[in-house]
């Protein structure tokens, strides 16, 4: 049994994401103590191999049937990978991709699979893990015994510098590159991608703004939405909300902040019934200063915000737009 | 078309989350349980293409606490029958177990799509979606928010990150994993579920899963998560904190002095 770990890149519009480097940094760490290799499988976009230099070596493929995200074939493709490389262990995201190839892996391979990883160490034989769990209200203490694991971590809990071959020190053609031979592996195929849709651009872009006002679902009811609003045009800062309310259909999808909408950083992020799932965690905890709004004092949004209060948030934003207007 | 919504129960995590003495798992028999909200998605969304055409649709869960609730929910809402899996269901069941549990009974069943939440705030071990559709050896696809099906194929609007959707045309059966419905899951007045619980409707069915090397997955224990820095609470009313908001607003010249 290998000593090797392996991590699934991901990439969108032609860049792989944050968070692959991320994964390749912890991978390279943990296979330094174990002496093994770090291999990144690369489905798709074989121009950005070289970016990974961090790896020993990269596989990849140009195989149409994985030019796009294709979860079947991306499934097939990486089980036929870790089959024939008998990695120690299998870095994913918690992704959309990483959640469909690392369930799928742990049945078909098969080995231990542990989600929403914020951690992972080595301990003896076994596998120290940390996981996220309750909605970021508790964290989970888990060891992964056996020869092989697979951990789906989320995306910012390691750092991506260790993972970029220019801060690593290592020059960016040090990993090898070595085509897949997929040859049959995608034969009868369940799942074909007819289109890809493309996020509509907003009437405001809240990735730019400096003060965002970004309400959850504390507000209670749509129509409440107007006190909100009216904050919000009084500061001047557009209106961002949490995933629960644009899945409501309350405010448009390019308001959205976290894990599948966008990442913001402004100067001030000011969260109003925002309780912090982790989801949205992801999406502005780079923000410089979080102002946070939430009845419940142990919401996990005060982990991460510079400021807090448990007052009532429509009597605060009452209050804020008296005095913004004065 | 026959489709399947597997629901769950989750602690509520509006309340306060008391662990068991040994800290290995929430205590259940103290906490509120309520459905797993990306199930409810699962399930609007089962209705919705049960209204759109010719379905039948049977919802199914594990025996956990305060299920019953949740299936008479589901059938007040429209579904057509309601299934609870028994056994030795006890404590925290991890993904791979209740995955399993599922395609033992689905193994007995016609079935052309399962529907279930894309993930629950305890799937340490994994979604179920994918652990089920692999288990079944069938198409899965997770993150989908919207579900179209005929003629045994369905249409799959799966969202990845940064919010770009890829419409997936897939084979059935297949297990989806739904993160939201087309629309917002539909309300069920109290009086409709006491009918549907009055007139029964639960047929109970017991399982038994085949061994699952879950062994290798050691859930320790849990712990409240120290958190690297904490908030500094603004103290006071609406009135000062507001004080306080606007000055540091204003020290960063986001606000006109």
């Amino acid at each position: 049994m290998g000593n090797d770990v392996l991590v699934l890149a991901e990439h969108r519009n032609g860049r792989l994401s944050d968070v692959t480097f991320e994964l390749v940094g912890k991978a390279r760490e943990l296979a330094d103590r174990g002496g093994g290799r770090v291999l990144a499988v690369l489905l798709g976009e074989t121009s950005l191999a070289h970016e990974l230099g961090v790896a020993d070596v990269v596989l990849c493929s140009e195989d149409p049937a994985v030019a796009t995200y294709n979860a079947q074939a991306y499934e097939r493709a990486m089980v036929h990978v870790v089959e024939r490389q008998q990695p120690r262990l299998v870095l994913t995201s918690t992704t959309t991709v990483g959640m469909d190839v690392s369930t799928a892996l742990s049945v078909h391979w098969p080995a231990p699979l542990a989600s929403y990883v914020v951690d992972v160490r080595r301990d003896g034989e076994d596998l120290a893990v940390t996981c996220r769990a309750y909605g970021g209200k508790l964290l989970a203490e888990v060891a992964l015994t056996g020869p092989r694991a697979i951990c789906a971590v989320i995306a910012g809990c390691f750092p991506a510098a260790d993972g970029r071959s220019e801060v690593a020190g290592r020059s960016e053609v040090a990993g090898q590159v070595e085509l897949l031979d997929l040859e049959g592996v995608f034969d009868g195929l369940g799942v074909s991608v007819a289109q890809v849709v493309e996020p509509e651009k907003g009437d405001v872009d809240i990735t730019a703004a400096d003060l965002l006002v970004s309400v959850g679902r504390g507000i209670g009811s749509r129509e409440n939405l107007e006190v909100v609003q009216e904050l919000a045009d009084a500061l001047g800062a557009p209106l961002a909300a949490s995933r629960p309310l644009i899945d409501q259909g309350w405010l448009p999808k390019a308001r959205q902040v976290g894990k599948s909408g966008l990442t913001v950083r402004p100067k001030v992020y000011l969260a109003l019934g925002i309780s912090g799932a982790p989801e949205h965690l992801e999406g502005m905890q780079h923000a410089e200063t979080v102002i946070a709004c939430n009845t419940d004092p142990k919401a996990p949004i005060f982990d991460v915000a510079t400021y807090g209060t448990t007052v009532d948030l429509f009597d605060l934003t009452d209050e804020l737009v008296k005095r913004v207007q004065e | 078309m026959r489709i399947v919504v597997a629901v769950k129960q989750i602690p509520d995590l509006v309340e306060e989350l008391e662990l068991t003495a040994d800290g290995t798992d929430v205590d259940r028999e103290l906490l509120k349980m309520v459905v797993n909200e990306f199930d409810d998605q699962a399930l609007e969304e089962g209705l919705c293409l049960k209204e759109a055409g010719d379905a039948e649709l049977v919802v199914v869960a594990l025996d956990e606490p305060d299920v019953d609730q949740t299936l008479h929910a589901a059938l007040a809402k429209g579904a057509d029958a309601a299934i609870k899996l028994t056994g030795a269901l006890t404590g925290w069941i991890d993904s791979h177990r209740r995955a399993a549990l599922l395609a033992s009974w689905l193994s007995g069943q016609s079935f052309d799509l399962v529907l279930t939440g894309v993930q629950a705030a305890d799937d340490l071990d994994g979604q179920l979606p994918g652990l089920l559709g692999a288990q079944l050896e069938v198409p899965h696809i997770s993150v989908a928010v919207r579900v179209e099906a005929e003629d045994g194929m369905a249409k799959v609007w799966q969202e990845l990150a940064g919010g770009t959707v890829v419409v997936d045309e897939v084979r059935l059966p297949a297990v989806i994993g739904v993160q939201a419905a087309r629309q917002a899951p539909r309300y069920v007045s109290i009086s409709r579920i006491r009918q549907a619980q009055q007139s029964g409707g639960i047929t109970e069915v017991e399982v038994q899963a085949a061994e699952l090397g879950t062994e290798q997955f050691a859930l320790r224990r849990l712990v409240a998560p120290e958190a690297a820095g904490h908030a500094e609470m603004l103290a006071g009313g609406a009135g000062e904190v507001a004080d306080r908001i606007v000055e540091l607003l204003r020290a960063k010249g986001l606000v006109r002095s």
